[in-house]
């Protein structure tokens, strides 16, 4: 006997444990980005730029060091549980593939063009898909170039490969920038398109197709 | 004189006896009410530095969980990288809890090195009697938790092979350093014994000059560099964990690199 399962769990576009992992990763991105400009301050990259007190996280070189440092867990095992939820869900294939460069031009085109319509919030157009797998592949490098930098003796083979202390630090630094840089559209289009932010906090529209997948069965 | 708002007539004063009373009910009131708010306001200061240092309590729990986690990362085989002489900084770069100028030289003829704890040959050591100990040479780089780093080479003896010559206890959990500048400091005896932990006492085939520690220095190629005090005067072998000058303020103790 086979039921519909699509009546009893409707899949929604952000299940509760994404939505979870979503805003953990938030308050992670929050206290790395601001502990990290605390720490950048005590010899900065770029001569001239400072970041205010006021933006900082930790009054003091000390404590956005041990906030650093606390946060690193939060954002390594939740972006990790992320990961492989994506991977094993299907999600991550499902959101952000295939993409292709012709969408890519043209989403272009029509952001420049003012058309920044988003009526179907399960379908991402081609210039967002390329904006997470940016930023999932610059969150996996800030986790690696930050290992390379906490343990630059014991992981010495990972720093000389990628040329030497100081650059491991830039591209610390760099990382975070695109970080930063993503994160500033993405807020500044959750907030022309509310619509997209309300669904990340309550699931947002139901998506078609199995709630289950085949192998379990299915009228 | 009198103050020219003063009435120049007084009412009586029996009104006043006839309030009283009331004026000190008022009071009363007024106490109650002001204690109060008194007493929220503290519970309110109370409150906020409690949630501060909670929260400074919790990131050093994890501080701690990160020494163990470090101790954990730490290979006692494995070498840092070294570097060709012609990459050595001369001089170092100095750094401390103070300015340059403050600096207080240590007069290396009467200094003397004071061991404590679980040591069996407590006898203090000379600067002589250090430099007939195997010495070794190492051009490594050194890492400040600031981002700054440079390559040096350091000359001395391992501290491995002092701790066998006093026939200190190896199981011990920790290795402690007092100095002439007021730094204690502190290390895992697993580093204690790494190969390229040196009891400096040259830098780039020189005698230590005075801001770097003269007569006697650590220096280890596995730590960053708040963890190399320097002016050494004292050295304690010991299971109960010792702290150090900057790990006090809430730096990470194990302090691995």
């Amino acid at each position: 006997m086979s039921i519909d399962r699509t009546e009893i769990a409707p899949r929604r576009l952000h299940p509760l444990s994404v939505r979870v992992m979503h805003w953990t990763n938030a308050a992670a991105m929050f206290i790395m980005i601001t502990s990290g400009w605390g720490i950048y301050d005590d010899y900065v990259i770029i001569p001239g730029l400072h970041f205010a007190q006021a933006v900082r996280l930790g009054s003091w070189a000390v404590p956005s060091l041990l906030w650093h440092f606390a946060g690193m867990w939060l954002l390594a095992v939740n972006g990790l549980a992320y990961l492989l939820y994506g991977v094993f869900t299907g999600r991550l294939r499902e959101r952000m593939l295939p993409i292709r460069w012709r969408d890519v031009l043209q989403t272009v085109r029509d952001t420049l063009h003012l058309r920044i319509e988003h009526d179907d919030l399960t379908v991402y157009n081609a210039v967002q898909k390329l904006l997470y797998i940016v930023v999932i592949v610059a969150g996996i490098s800030q986790v690696v170039t930050g290992l390379l930098i906490w343990k630059p003796v014991q992981f010495s083979t990972g720093v000389a490969l990628l040329g030497g202390f100081q650059a491991v630090r830039l591209e610390h630094f760099l990382g975070m920038t695109v970080i930063v840089g993503f994160v500033v559209v993405h807020v500044a289009l959750s907030i022309l398109v509310p619509r997209t932010l309300w669904a990340m906090l309550s699931g947002g529209p139901r998506l078609p197709g199995p709630a289950v997948r085949p192998s379990e069965g299915q009228t | 004189m009198k103050s020219p708002f003063r009435p120049t007539k007084l009412p009586d004063p029996r009104i006043l006896d006839d309030h009283r009373p009331l004026i000190r009910s008022l009071e009363r009131r007024g106490l109650i009410r002001g204690g109060l708010s008194l007493g929220a306001l503290t519970m309110l200061t109370g409150c906020d530095v409690d949630s501060s240092a909670s929260i400074d309590k919790g990131l050093r729990l994890i501080s701690a969980w990160n020494d163990r986690v470090q101790g954990a990362l730490f290979d006692p085989t494995k070498l840092a990288p070294t570097y060709p002489a012609s990459m050595v900084l001369k001089p170092p770069k100095f750094n401390a809890y103070y300015d340059i100028t403050e600096l207080k030289p240590v007069d290396g003829q009467n200094w003397r090195l004071e061991l404590a704890g679980r040591i069996n040959d407590k006898r203090p050591w000379t600067a002589e009697r250090l430099a007939t100990l195997p010495q070794v040479d190492m051009i490594i780089r050194h890492i400040c938790v600031e981002g700054w780093d440079y390559i040096g080479e350091w000359s001395g003896p391992t501290l491995r092979s002092f701790l066998e010559r006093v026939g200190a206890d190896l199981k011990a959990k920790y290795v402690a350093f007092k100095t002439a500048d007021d730094y204690p400091s502190s290390i895992d005896m697993a580093t204690a014994l790494h190969p390229q932990t040196l009891l400096a006492t040259k830098y780039a085939g020189e005698t230590l000059a005075d801001p770097f520690g003269y007569p006697l220095r650590l220096r280890m190629a596995t730590k960053l560099g708040y963890k190399n005090p320097k002016w050494i005067t004292a050295i304690e072998v010991t299971n109960k964990y010792p702290g150090g000058y900057w790990e006090n303020l809430g730096e990470n103790w194990f302090g691995g690199i």
